[in-house]
């Protein structure tokens, strides 16, 4: 069985500086893969490899296509919606109008209104919203527009760069919930995350990355319970 | 009060032009922090275009209408073929080749057509329309019409349409634009087709006024410079209104101000950009861009 995505020796760079230094992983299809690591180990790097935004050697295959020669645009066409880091509202358009960029890319045009229903019942406070310019929104309704907004898609791998930062527990756990929610519909979620106990409640397999390297995978469950990830990521 | 009225509506007709010209200069300037001193230089290409057409018997409106689709292609392919290679570099030298642009365009024009001066058709009757005392300019309702059919188009292209919404999302957040499929490189092209087009109405709507001639759009391009910055480079809006706003305060202050006259109303705009930048520097609409570093 080919993996969803296989990503073997992948480097990547920022001008001359190197960032990751041959990252290999390949998460199955339908699960929840989580990479781990502290600040700069190259987390979001990784996801902005997948999504064509930085410079690679390596090879990044997603169903056994290769992604390393295409433009973000096509990454996209191809059903890998991006959360990124920041959420990448675009503030000055309503809601509304930022759902509607999220299903640009994809190729069945209809059902918009069926999609827009799915993610208002995902999160209700988005429907309230919808005429509203969002970079008027919170800090937290701002990552639920984030992920709605790659819902429209109807993406088959959805990568997600800290869903967390920045928002108060409650809302983060109701993200959470919600993100288990659209995993059991059929979509792969990769998530990075800097909250290591959200992250390994969450994913059913787990990445280690530290500078640029991937340094220890496995099952969730398994590296929960091991000694050095507890006490540098989960601090007990 | 009636020569108030007509210098009013008269005013509205050649701000029209200018706030035509601004929105050109906004849409570019939004999507790419450039200001595109060739844009009139190319709406003055474009009315010859239309001129040799109607030369070669075209009716006018069908000479208008192949215009505006040359001016689209045009505006596309200098963006594909200019620009693309510049796109990284700084911002001086995009300023740079758009300034290479208006020299070229000027002197081609010149070159093809001559500098003579030629009359050019007015599509409109040229019976004036009288409301009892107060006289109005066919030509200037005319051209009033036009260019609020212009607006009111592109208002419903980018309010409605999920192109023009693509556009406005390349436009603010490029970067993201590329994350849900943009692409990004292509809306640039076609606001630059927009942007000429809109040029092009500009240049056919003035050219019955001032006579059809290569420097044709150098004194309605300041105007336009004076309304986009009156109104905000940052507002599409903005600039539109601040082309009926220069259009209408550089004809009352040539009307009624002695002094100034038609001889020193030039000054006029240039002295508004002055007024603005000093008090206002965004402009009326237009809101200050905070960039990270």
């Amino acid at each position: 069985m080919t993996a969803l995505l296989d990503v073997q020796a992948l480097e990547a760079f920022y001008g001359r500086t190197k960032a990751l230094h041959g990252v290999s992983f390949s998460m199955a299809k339908g699960g929840i893969t989580t990479i781990l690591g502290a600040n700069g180990a190259g987390k979001t790097t990784t996801l902005r490899a997948i999504s064509r935004m930085v410079r690679t050697n390596g090879t990044i295959r997603f169903e056994g296509e290769a992604l390393d020669r295409k433009a973000t645009e096509d990454v996209v066409q191809l059903g890998i919606a991006h959360a990124p880091e920041g959420r990448g509202t675009f503030v000055h358009l309503t809601v509304e109008e930022n759902l509607r960029l999220g299903a640009w890319a994809r190729r069945e045009r209809g059902g918009l209104r069926d999609d827009f229903d799915r993610v208002f019942g995902y999160f209700p406070v988005l429907r309230e919203r919808r005429r509203q310019a969002a970079g008027t929104l919170s800090g937290g309704e701002q990552q639920m527009l984030a992920v709605a907004r790659a819902l429209m898609l109807r993406p088959r791998l959805l990568l997600l760069d800290e869903p967390s930062l920045g928002l108060a527990p409650l809302v983060v756990r109701e993200i959470f919930r919600i993100l288990r929610t659209i995993n059991q519909t059929g979509v792969s979620i990769l998530l990075v995350e800097q909250n290591a106990a959200l992250a390994l409640d969450l994913a059913d397999h787990v990445f280690l990355l530290e500078t640029g390297r991937v340094v220890m995978e496995g099952p969730s469950d398994v590296l929960r319970r091991d000694d050095a990830i507890r006490r540098a990521y989960l601090g007990y | 009060m009636d020569i108030f009225i007509q210098q009013v509506v008269s005013g509205l007709a050649t701000g029209g032009i200018y706030a035509s010209l601004a929105l050109a200069l906004v849409m570019i300037y939004q999507a790419t922090d450039v200001v595109n001193f060739a844009q009139g230089e190319l709406a003055m290409f474009a009315t010859y275009i239309c001129w040799s057409f109607i030369n070669a018997g075209f009716k006018y409106w069908v000479a208008f209408l192949f215009t505006l689709a040359i001016a689209f292609v045009g505006g596309v392919v200098i963006e594909r073929v200019l620009i693309r290679p510049v796109e990284s570099a700084p911002i001086l030298s995009i300023v740079m080749v758009t300034l290479g642009l208006l020299v070229i365009c000027n002197s081609v024009a010149g070159w093809i057509w001559t500098y003579v001066q030629k009359p050019f058709p007015s599509p409109f009757s040229a019976n004036p329309f009288k409301f009892g005392n107060i006289v109005f300019g066919a030509h200037d309702l005319g051209q009033i019409e036009v260019t609020l059919l212009v607006l009111l188009c592109i208002y419903l292209f980018f309010r409605f349409t999920p192109l023009g919404l693509a556009m406005r999302a390349a436009a603010h957040n490029p970067v993201s634009s590329r994350l849900v499929g943009i692409r990004v490189g292509w809306m640039l092209a076609l606001g630059w087709g927009l942007a000429a087009v809109f040029g092009a109405v500009a240049g056919m709507m003035v050219a019955p006024v001032l006579t059809l001639e290569p420097n044709l759009m150098g004194g309605v391009q300041i105007y336009a410079f004076a309304a986009a910055t009156l109104g905000g480079f940052t507002s599409p809006g903005g600039a539109v209104l601040g082309g009926f706003i220069v259009g209408v305060v550089e004809n009352l202050v040539g009307t009624y101000v002695s002094f100034i006259g038609t001889e020193l109303k030039f000054t006029v705009a240039l002295a508004m950009i002055i007024v603005v930048l000093l008090v206002k520097p965004t402009g009326l609409f237009g809101s200050s861009v905070v960039k990270r570093v």
